[in-house]
């Protein structure tokens, strides 16, 4: 089990901030990265990965410094963003070529190729790969010593659904296992699909931290959705209305449920049980219309 | 065998090479060659052995024209390019001392430059003048030593900057060829120059001449490749990736 620290880190090129002071930890576990483009997030997943210092406060992994410690690669495993990957060789001799470059041997490249699926192509050369192959073959090369640490930048970039659910699946799988998987992301779906625990930049600055729906909470002065159904919408309508805690409700014929719109998220989901309690009323279906991403996103963007 | 023990990594080299003969590129380095190859026939054909055309041939094409080409094909493709299209991150990101990633493509870099620069320049010496005056082993030692020292310097080249072939090419044929030959002093910094000094030193008496002597000759050239390389290897040790944002 794995932890990557980040403490007060900033970095600059030139005039420009693109890390501003952002502290961090990264535990064992899936953790999303998210953010928009240019929100630092690769410069982030760089100075983790140790291909970048920074210019403040200091990034370790268990309490050893990444930068200018190639030894630190025997933890790591990085499955970078960019496409470029020795496109003459086969996938087998690439990923045999990783081994190699860790001490290891075919074994464990054939093992790495297993675990990917991606045995059935390993002696195409690379070149003639699509897109998801590439990222399958990239997944191999960073698996191939068992690392503790996984991380991958913009991981799903360019892959179709069904790549994408492959590589979903093979995260998760990580991720079980205990090791600490990062990955980053600008598309709040793939966030929300795979990772328990996000972590959102913007701007440089550490937005919020935490489990997506937590940080969605902690935002009390943006009004939450809700759809409701229950046995009487009408007269559970009227009861919510008459607290403040309820800012509007609007009765969906079509849907047959009501609208609620909160402003204090702690009071209504306190109050709602109680008055339906004391209304006599069965709540059948009580759901979070609005807590995708998207909108938790979209509010600390405007932030 | 430990994946970070000595200088010389056998993966790194493998990956090096065929990269490096793999690209399009390479065809120049057949091409510099077997066009030496032909002017020489063609020349002993024509005009029979001669140990005046063999120095003018060896000097002014293979050593002054072909060595560097080749030089800078095998110094900056040997690592350029991995860094341009970020595949360096497979090497980099691996318990691996980034001298032996940076020394081992040195080796690879030297080795091609021999292969491709100074075994051609004694087989044209051979064909030119049946090594008269030992004019065609001066002269291919002579390429060798400076496939050294142009590898080294190519390489350092191909870690810090993307340019780095226009660069090279601008050092080997206007520095080395033009300047050399308009201001006498720029040819005491020439490796050109320099390994000239040591064919002089090889070749019979009045045969090859060189404008730097021996001793300076050797100190330039042992420190302009270590240097170079251990330069090289601290860049890498430092290099940022460039992300996509």
């Amino acid at each position: 089990m794995s932890s990557i620290h980040i403490d007060n880190v900033s970095r600059w090129f030139g005039n420009v901030v693109a890390v501003n002071d952002v502290s961090m930890v990264i535990g064992p576990g899936v953790t999303g990265l998210l953010g928009p483009n240019g929100a630092g997030k690769s410069t982030l997943i760089n100075m983790m990965g140790g291909f970048l210092a920074p210019s403040t406060g200091t990034v370790t992994l268990d309490g050893t410094a990444i930068w200018r410690n190639e030894q630190i690669y025997r933890h790591i495993g990085i499955v970078p963003e960019r496409e470029a990957m020795y496109d003459f060789l086969t996938g087998l001799e690439f990923v045999r070529a990783n081994a190699e470059l860790h001490g290891l041997g075919a074994k464990e490249a054939q093992r790495a190729l297993a675990t990917v699926e991606m045995e059935y192509a390993q002696d195409r050369k690379i070149a003639t790969y699509s897109k998801g192959m590439r990222q399958r073959v990239k997944m191999a090369s960073a698996l191939v010593h068992d690392p503790s640490v996984l991380l991958l930048d913009e991981p799903f970039n360019g892959m179709d659904p069904r790549q994408r659910m492959q590589l979903m699946e093979l995260l998760r799988q990580m991720g079980a296992e205990g090791r600490t998987v990062l990955f980053s992301s600008h598309i709040l779906e793939e966030v929300e699909q795979l990772a328990a625990h996000i972590e959102v930049v913007v701007a440089g600055r550490h937005a919020a931290s935490g489990d997506f729906r937590k940080i969605r909470r902690l935002m009390t002065d943006r009004p939450h959705r809700y759809l409701v159904r229950s046995s009487d919408d009408r007269a559970l309508a009227a009861a919510l209305i008459a607290d403040p805690s309820t800012s509007g409700i609007e009765v969906d014929v079509q849907e047959g449920a009501l609208r609620v719109q909160a402003v204090d998220f702690g009071r209504f989901t306190e109050l709602l049980p109680r008055v339906a309690r004391a209304q006599g009323i069965r709540l059948l279906t009580v759901s979070p219309s609005d807590e995708s991403l998207e909108s938790v996103f979209s509010y600390l963007v405007a932030a | 065998m430990s994946a970070s023990s000595g200088l010389y990594h056998p993966t790194v080299a493998r990956l090096t090479y065929r990269a490096l003969l793999g690209r399009r590129r390479a065809a120049i380095l057949f091409a510099l060659p077997a066009l030496l190859l032909i002017i020489s026939a063609v020349i002993r054909v024509m005009t029979g052995a001669d140990d005046e055309t063999a120095t003018t041939v060896l000097g002014g094409f293979a050593l002054a024209t072909m060595v560097p080409l080749i030089g800078v094909v095998a110094g900056t493709g040997a690592i350029g390019p991995e860094i341009d299209d970020g595949s360096v991150v497979y090497l980099l990101a691996k318990p691996i001392k980034r001298p032996t990633i940076v020394f081992t493509k040195l080796l690879v870099a030297i080795g091609v430059t021999v292969a491709f620069s100074a075994i051609p320049t004694l087989v044209a010496g051979f064909i030119l003048n049946g090594n008269s005056q030992q004019i065609a082993v001066a002269y291919a030692v002579a390429a060798a030593v400076a496939s050294i020292a142009y590898s080294a310097v190519f390489l350092l080249l191909g870690t810090v900057t993307r340019h780095a072939v226009v660069a090279g090419l601008v050092y080997a044929l206007v520095w080395e060829t033009l300047f050399g030959s308009l201001i006498p002093g720029a040819r005491t910094l020439s490796v050109q120059q320099w390994s000239l000094a040591l064919a002089q030193k090889i070749g019979a008496e009045g045969a090859i001449s060189s404008d730097v002597g021996l001793p300076l000759a050797l100190v330039l050239l042992i420190g302009v490749t270590v240097a170079a390389t251990w330069y090289a290897g601290r860049k890498l040790r430092t290099l940022t990736l460039a992300g996509e944002e």
